[in-house]
C-alpha cells in the first residue's frame, strides 16, 4: 500500500534534486530554471498528497495556483534569458556575475 | 588731558593709522604721521623730565580705564608718573623719534615702509606702557607688547629664513624669562594680595625674612619673588644664560637694533629691577644673584665681542655687556648708577648702532668688518660720530670732565667697590676687566672700519654693487660666513657714499647726547644729595652708598681710565701699528680664539641640552603618541577596520545566482529550525 510517507519521500527527493540542480549546475541557466520547476513540483506533490489524505481540497487549489505562477515565471525567465543571450552571447552560469560586489 | 596720556597714546594712534591704513595713504603720509607723533611725544616728555630735574615734579597717577575686577584682584589701566618714569620717557621717546627719522633714509628703498614704521610706533607705545605701568599686570602687558614688536621687527624681512629663525628664537627665549616673570607676578599677588606697585613696595620691607612653601620647600618669600621676577628681567635684558637671542636679533634692520636691542627694550629688565628696588632690597640673596649674573654677563659678552667680525654683532655683545654693568650696579644697591648708565648708554649705543647702519648703508649691506677699512675719508660724518660714541662707551674722561660713559660706568664701578660686600668686590674686578675688553673691541671696530687700507674688493656685496644689479635692501646679508680670513686689499672701484641728511641728523643729536648726557645729569642721577632729591623715593636710592662711592681711594677712581687706555693701546698695536699681530695672536691661541669666536659654545650647548631633546621628545609624541597610538587606534584604525570589513563582505557578493540561492537556503533552514525548535 502506498502511504503518505511515500509521496512525501518522492517530493523530498525531487526537492533535493532541484536544490542541487541550482547549486551544482555550472553549465547554463536553462537548467537552473528547470531545477526551479522541479522544486515547485515537489511542493505541489506535497500539497496534493496532504490534500488527498486530509480530505481537504484547499491544497489542490493551491497546487493549481502554483502551476500557474510557475508557468508565468518560466515565461518571464525564458524571456530574460533570451534578452540576456542577445546581449552577452552566452548563458553559461559562470558568466552571469555582474552583481559581484 | 594730562600730557602723559598724549605721550603714551600718540604712538599707538600713529601705529594704527600707518599699520591699518598704510596701503591706502601711501608711504609718505605713513612716515610723516608716525614720525610726527613720536617727535610730539618726545617734545612733551622733555619738559616733564626737566620738571623732575628741577625738583618740581610730583609722583602722580593718571587713570585711564577700569580693567579687571575679580574678587581681590583689582587691575586698572593707569599711567604712573614719577622720576623713574620721567627718565625712561625721555630715553624712549627721544631715541625712538630719532630712529624714526633715521629710518626715512635707511629704509628708503624698502617696499614695506608703512608696515615698518607702524611696527616701530607700536613698539614705542608698548614700551611706554611698560615704563608708565602702575601695576604688575600692566607692566606685563607692555613687557609682552615690546616682545611682540621685537619679534615682528626682527622678522621684518620675512623672506629671509635667517631673519625668521632669529625672530622665533628671540620669542622663544623670551618666553623662558616671561615664565619666571609671570610666576613672580602670581607669587606677588599671593603674598601681598595686590599687584599695585606702590602697595607692594610699601609692604615689601615688612615681608623680609618670612618664608613660603614653594615646590615642596620652605623658602624665603622675598628671595623667591625677586628671583622669579629677575628671571623675567634676564630674558628681556639678555643676561647670561638667556642672552642667546640678542646677537641673532641683529638680523632685523639696523634702526630696529638701535631702538629695541640697544636703547630701550633690552633695558626693560634693568628698569623693572629699579622700579621694584624696595622688593629687592628686602632680600640679600636676590641682590647677590643679580650682582653675579650682571658681572658674569659683563665679562662674558665683552670677551665674545672681541672676536666677532660682524659689525652689528660686536655692538650687540657690547650691549649685552653694558646691560651686565647695569644689573650689577643694581645688585650692589646703586640703583641710581644703574639708571644713569641706562640713560647714557641709550644715547651712545643707539649712536653706535645707527653709525654702524650708516656704514652698512655706505658699504652696500656688507656687514663684515674684514671687508671694511679706510672709510674715514669717504664717510667723515659717520666716522666722527662713531668716534664720539666710542669715546663715550669706553668712558673717556678725567677730573670731572668726560663723555657720558665716563660718568656712568665710573659711578657703577666705584659703587661696586664701595659697597664693601664680597660680591660687590668681585663685580668690581670683573667690571674693570670688562671695561678693558670694552675699550679693546670698541677701538678694534673703529680701526678695522675706518683706518688702514680698503679691503672691499673681496666682498660679495661690493662686487654686486660694482657689477650692476639693483639695490635690494633685504639682500642676503653677510653672516660672518666669508671664508677668507684676510681678504686682499683694494676698493674694486667702489665709491662709498655718505648717508642722507635724515640719517646724519639723528647721528648728530645722539652724538650730542653721548658727549653731554653724563656731564649734565650726573649730579641728579648719582650724587648723594642730588640723587636723593631727584629720585624722590621712586627707587631705593642709597645716599650712603653714593657718598661712599664718591669717597673711594684714588686708585679705584683711576682704574677705569687705566684699563681703557690699555685696551686702546692693544687695539692700536694690533690693528694700526702692526696689523699682522692680531692674526699671530689668533694662531698662537687658536683654541681660545675659537672658544670665544663661537660665543663660548652657548648655542651648541643649548642645542644639545634643550633643542635636540625637545625635538626628540616632540618626535616621540608625534610619531609614537599621536600617529602611533591615537591616530592608529582612533580615526585611522576605524577607517582601516571598515575597509577590511568591506573587503570581506564584498567577497560574499560573488554575483553568482547559485551562491545567493545557497544563502537563501541556509536562511530558510535557519528560519525553519528556529520555527520548529525554539519558537514555542
Amino acid at each position: 500500500m502506498i502511504g503518505l510517507a511515500h509521496y512525501l519521500t518522492v517530493a523530498a527527493v525531487l526537492l533535493v534534486l532541484g536544490v542541487l540542480g541550482i547549486f551544482l549546475n555550472r553549465r547554463n541557466i536553462i537548467l537552473m530554471l528547470m531545477a526551479i520547476e522541479l522544486i515547485l513540483l515537489a511542493v505541489n506533490i506535497n500539497l496534493v498528497a496532504f490534500s488527498s489524505f486530509l480530505g481537504n481540497l484547499d491544497g489542490q487549489v493551491l497546487a493549481m495556483f502554483v502551476l500557474t505562477v510557475a508557468a508565468a515565471e518560466a515565461a518571464i525567465g525564458l524571456a530574460i534569458l533570451v534578452i540576456f543571450f542577445r546581449r552577452r552571447g552566452s548563458i553559461a552560469v559562470d558568466d552571469v556575475n555582474r552583481m559581484r560586489g | 588731558m594730562h600730557p602723559l596720556t598724549l605721550i603714551v597714546f600718540l604712538p599707538l594712534l600713529a601705529a594704527l593709522v600707518a599699520g591699518l591704513g598704510g596701503r591706502w595713504i601711501g608711504n609718505l603720509p605713513a612716515k610723516v604721521i608716525t614720525t610726527g607723533a613720536l617727535f610730539a611725544s618726545a617734545a612733551l616728555s622733555w619738559p616733564i623730565f626737566f620738571d623732575y630735574l628741577a625738583g618740581d615734579g610730583q609722583a602722580t597717577v593718571v587713570p585711564v580705564l577700569e580693567w579687571i575686577r575679580s574678587g581681590d584682584l583689582q587691575v586698572d589701566w593707569s599711567l604712573r608718573l614719577d622720576t623713574l618714569t620721567a627718565v625712561m620717557l625721555v630715553v624712549v621717546t627721544t631715541v625712538s623719534s630719532l630712529v624714526h627719522l633715521y629710518s626715512w633714509g635707511y629704509m628708503e628703498e624698502d617696499p614695506g615702509q608703512p608696515r615698518f614704521f607702524a611696527y616701530l610706533s607700536l613698539f614705542t607705545f608698548a614700551m611706554l606702557m611698560l615704563v608708565t605701568a602702575d601695576n604688575l599686570v600692566q607692566m606685563f602687558f607692555g613687557w609682552e607688547g615690546v616682545g611682540l614688536a621685537s619679534y615682528l621687527l626682527i622678522g621684518f624681512w620675512y623672506h629671509k629664513p635667517s631673519a625668521n629663525a632669529a625672530a622665533l628664537k628671540a620669542f622663544v627665549v623670551n618666553r623662558v624669562g616671561d615664565f619666571g616673570f609671570s610666576l613672580g607676578i602670581f607669587g606677588t599677588f599671593v603674598v601681598f594680595g595686590t599687584i599695585s606697585i606702590p602697595a607692594i613696595l610699601e609692604a615689601a620691607p615688612a615681608m623680609a625674612g618670612s618664608t613660603i612653601g614653594f615646590a615642596g620647600m620652605r623658602v624665603d618669600t622675598m628671595t623667591l619673588l625677586c628671583l622669579l621676577l629677575f628671571v623675567g628681567a634676564m630674558g628681556k635684558s639678555a643676561q647670561l644664560g638667556l642672552h642667546t637671542w640678542l646677537p641673532d636679533a641683529m638680523e632685523g634692520p639696523t634702526p630696529v637694533s638701535a631702538l629695541i636691542h640697544a636703547a630701550t627694550m633690552v633695558t626693560a629688565g634693568v628698569f623693572m629691577v629699579c622700579r621694584l628696588s624696595p622688593m629687592f632690597e628686602a632680600s640679600e640673596t636676590a641682590l647677590a644673584v643679580v650682582t653675579f649674573v650682571g658681572a658674569a654677563t659683563a665679562i662674558f659678552a665683552a670677551t665674545v665681542g672681541t672676536s666677532q667680525n660682524d659689525i652689528k654683532r660686536v655692538i650687540a655683545y657690547s650691549t649685552c655687556s653694558q646691560l651686565g654693568y647695569m644689573f650689577f650696579a643694581a645688585g650692589v644697591g646703586a640703583y641710581g648708577a644703574a639708571m644713569f648708565h641706562l640713560f647714557t648708554h641709550a644715547f651712545f649705543k643707539a649712536l653706535l648702532f645707527l653709525g654702524a647702519g650708516s656704514v652698512i648703508h655706505a658699504m652696500h649691506h656688507e656687514q663684515d668688518m674684514r671687508f671694511y677699512g679706510g672709510l674715514r675719508k669717504q664717510i667723515p660724518v659717520t666716522f666722527w660720530t662713531m668716534v664720539i660714541g666710542t669715546l663715550a662707551i669706553t668712558g673717556v674722561g678725567i677730573f670731572g670732565i668726560g663723555f657720558a660713559g665716563y660718568w656712568s660706568k665710573d659711578a657703577i664701578l666705584e659703587s661696586a667697590y664701595a659697597s664693601g660686600t664680597v660680591h660687590g668686590g668681585i663685580a668690581f674686578f670683573l667690571g674693570a676687566l670688562a671695561a678693558l675688553l670694552t675699550s679693546f673691541y670698541s677701538w678694534r671696530l673703529i680701526f678695522l672700519t675706518f683706518f688702514g687700507r680698503p679691503r672691499w674688493a673681496a666682498s660679495e656685496h661690493i662686487q654686486h654693487a660694482v657689477h650692476g644689479g639693483h639695490e635690494d635692501p633685504a639682500h642676503e646679508h653677510g653672516d660672518s660666513s666669508h671664508s677668507k680670513a684676510t681678504p686682499p686689499e683694494g676698493t674694486a672701484g667702489y665709491q662709498p657714499h655718505e648717508s642722507p641728511m635724515s640719517m646724519l641728523v639723528p647721528l648728530g643729536v645722539l652724538a650730542l647726547g653721548a658727549v653731554l648726557a653724563g656731564q649734565l645729569f650726573h649730579h641728579a642721577f648719582v650724587d648723594a644729595e642730588g640723587g636723593q632729591h631727584f629720585w624722590a623715593g621712586s627707587l631705593a636710592f642709597d645716599a650712603h652708598l653714593a657718598h661712599e662711592a664718591h669717597e673711594v681711594s684714588s686708585w679705584v677712581k683711576f682704574t677705569p681710565l687705566t684699563v681703557m687706555l690699555i685696551g686702546l693701546a692693544i687695539a692700536y698695536n694690533n690693528y694700526i701699528r702692526r696689523p699682522e699681530a692680531a692674526a699671530g695672536f689668533v694662531r698662537q691661541f687658536s683654541g681660545l680664539h675659537r672658544f670665544v669666536l663661537n660665543k663660548w659654545y652657548f648655542d651648541e650647548l643649548y642645542d644639545r641640552i634643550f633643542v635636540r631633546p625637545s625635538l626628540w621628545l616632540g618626535r616621540l609624541f608625534w610619531r609614537g603618541g599621536d600617529e602611533g597610538t591615537i591616530d592608529r587606534f582612533g580615526p585611522h584604525g576605524a577607517a582601516y577596520a571598515v575597509g577590511v570589513g568591506n573587503r570581506l563582505t564584498s567577497r560574499l557578493q560573488s554575483g553568482y545566482l547559485y551562491s545567493y540561492a545557497f544563502v537563501m537556503l541556509l536562511g530558510l533552514i535557519g528560519a525553519a529550525s528556529w520555527a520548529v525548535w525554539w519558537a514555542k
